[in-house]
């Protein structure tokens, strides 16, 4: 029994550097197993970079990505994500000319190795498991349409599905509730606060109403930088919080 | 969206029928529809590429023409006997065989090589460049580039390649005499059956988990990638495949015409090759045979009455139907279908 809860992301004084502007000024954040975490901040904080950050698309001019002790911060994509960690991105990315249940199928996938895909239909564990999400994101009555004629909120379900489906231990929702109504948004919550547990969350939003309902920790960044964590009340109540971003945003 | 039963069915009976040409069309004809039946295997790769992997090669000529040269090599060999040298070569003032033509007398390497060095030089390719994450409008000018560098390398190597006039004058492909009654008809059905399998081949290749990786590669790489997918891999195999359909097209198709030559590799050729597919329609194997032998056979129509018109002729036709209609003939008859079908 370890006394202390497991650790399992490390962002440890990460820069990136875009051609001399820093989206991430040696930013740190830590989070454990099975957590829920939101990160807020104002437009152009480096929210998103620190996802990009996470995953390998945009590489650290200094500071380590740890994932369960290991950097991970020179591993390509795919070896990152086959370590346990998927991404939603923010602008809608569902694989428009595929069926819902083939857009969870290639997120199901076990074996993603090439050479496993000269085969024909799903395996019938991953069909087991597409089944099981279907359920999950309200869109089971919807498998056999083509993603790309989802409505908006129906996308971002079905890629918060495709998330899911990867079974990472580490998911990054980036503005999973962007163009969705309160009812919409609502039921996003809850289908996170399901995922707990089973998953670790990191949840980018600019929602407040939003933000409250998921009832996490939650770390504030300004330009590219911590500004301050805590509950979702201390956060609303700190003065330099205010400042850069409930007082200018709300 | 893509059945595999249907289309082996219609493959079989489009073949079937078609079995049946020989005994209908003339000796001209006949070379014809074979000639454009054997650059449909070609189009077929372009489905698999273009239509439904997004990846648009500009360079399919550089691998017809690999596969051409592989055979014409092969059959230049045949009929010498030890010691000589192919016409050409004795013009150009070589005395001793090459040490890479070397290998091309051996029936069994000529044929592999035919399929095997446009894969293998298309997967190295593709490698290299889909390794290093260029895409789409830059892989499309790299490849021709690379279509223009093949056809220069072809005739600045005048002693060794035929340089400009190319491989030609053939009088035997494994024992069957060029110039007998019967060749026509059997080349005919050989090229045929090769078509025929090529379409089940890259149907099922199309209805396999591989297809659906494809499409999804062509929808959102990035997306694929970070669901913990190798996208590039698809898009390799499905280049190398398709280079290896064009290799088979080129050997069938310098067969039928008796000539390879760089005029039919370089870069207008391999552009008209992703015309046909455009106007076929470019996610339908079935499409990309009919825009294939469609476009040949008005081609060949205008070059005789009209010489000069041919290019222009085929650039409108092809701003005309990308503006218009994207996803070409295909798209035109399943339209009509679905009305039928109301
Ligand atoms: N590829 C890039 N090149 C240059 N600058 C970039 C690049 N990507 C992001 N930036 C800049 O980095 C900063 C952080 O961007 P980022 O997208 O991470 O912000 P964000 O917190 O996600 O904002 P938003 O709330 O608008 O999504 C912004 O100022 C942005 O303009
Ligand atoms: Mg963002």
């Amino acid at each position: 029994m370890s006394p202390l809860p497991d650790r399992l992301l490390e962002v440890d004084g990460v820069t990136v550097d875009y051609d001399g502007f820093k989206a991430l000024d040696g930013f740190s954040l830590t989070l454990d197993a099975g957590e829920i975490r939101v990160v807020i901040g104002p437009n152009g904080a480096g929210k998103s970079t620190l996802c990009d950050t996470i995953i390998g698309r945009v590489r650290p001019s200094a500071g380590r990505v740890l994932f369960r002790g290991q950097d991970i911060s020179k591993l390509p994509e795919h070896r990152i994500a086959g370590l346990g960690i998927c991404r939603k991105f923010q602008a809608p990315g569902v694989l428009a000319s595929l069926s819902v249940a083939d857009n969870l199928g290639i997120a199901a996938a076990i074996d993603k190795r090439w050479w496993r895909s000269f085969g024909f239909g799903t395996p019938p564990a991953e069909a087991e498991r597409i089944a099981v999400i279907l359920e999950r994101i309200g869109l089971a009555g919807r498998r056999d349409v083509l993603a790309g004629t989802l409505a908006h909120g129906e996308k971002q379900w079905l890629e918060i599905g495709m998330v899911v489906a990867t079974e990472a231990e580490l998911l990054l929702l980036d503005e999973p509730t962007a163009g969705m109504g309160p009812a919409e948004t609502t039921r996003t919550a809850e289908l996170i606060r399901s995922l707990a547990g089973d998953h670790s969350i990191i949840v980018i939003d600019h929602d407040m109403a939003f933000v409250e309902q998921l009832a996490a920790r939650v770390t504030v960044m300004h330009q590219g930088q911590f500004l301050m964590q805590g509950s979702i009340a201390e956060v609303r109540a700190d003065a330099r919080v205010a400042e850069v971003y409930l007082g200018r945003a709300k | 969206m893509f059945r595999l039963k249907r289309q082996f069915v219609v493959a079989a009976g489009v073949a079937g029928v078609a079995a049946f040409a020989p005994f209908v069309l003339g000796g001209y004809d006949l070379n014809l529809l074979a000639r454009f039946l054997a650059l449909s295997l070609l189009a077929l790769g372009i489905v698999l590429t273009w239509g439904h992997g997004g990846i648009l090669s500009l360079g399919q000529g550089v691998f017809f023409g690999l596969g051409g040269y592989a055979l014409a090599m092969h059959m230049k060999l045949t009929p010498l006997a030890p010691g000589e040298v192919p016409d050409f070569m004795m013009l150009g003032g070589l005395e001793a065989l090459p040490a890479w033509w070397v290998p091309f007398g051996n029936p069994g390497f000529a044929l592999l090589a035919v399929v095997l060095v446009p894969g293998i030089v298309a997967a190295l390719f593709a490698w290299s460049v889909f390794g290093r994450r260029v895409g789409g409008t830059y892989f499309a000018l790299i490849t021709q580039a690379l279509a223009l560098a093949f056809a220069t390398l072809l005739v600045s190597a005048q002693e060794t390649t035929g340089g400009f006039n190319g491989l030609t004058d053939f009088q035997v492909v494994l024992g069957l005499d060029l110039n007998g009654a019967e060749a026509g008809r059997t080349l005919y059905w050989v090229t045929l059956l090769v078509l025929a399998l090529g379409w089940a081949g890259v149907a099922a290749l199309l209805a396999s988990r591989f297809g659906t990786m494809l499409r999804a590669v062509r929808d959102g790489e990035n997306r694929v990638r970070f669901l913990g997918h190798d996208a590039a891999a698809y898009k390799i195999i499905a280049f190398a495949v398709a280079a290896m359909l064009a290799g088979a097209a080129g050997a069938l198709f310098t067969l039928h015409a008796g000539v390879i030559s760089p005029a039919m590799v370089g870069v207008v050729p391999s552009i008209e090759m992703v015309i046909w597919v455009a106007i076929g329609g470019r996610t339908s194997l079935a499409g990309a045979i009919a825009g294939t032998l469609a476009v040949n056979f008005a081609r060949d129509a205008i070059s005789s009455a009209f010489p000069d018109l041919r290019p222009y002729a085929l650039g409108l036709l092809f701003i005309l139907v990308v503006t218009l209609l994207p996803g070409g003939l295909a798209e035109l008859l399943a339209a009509r279908f679905r009305k039928v079908a109301r």
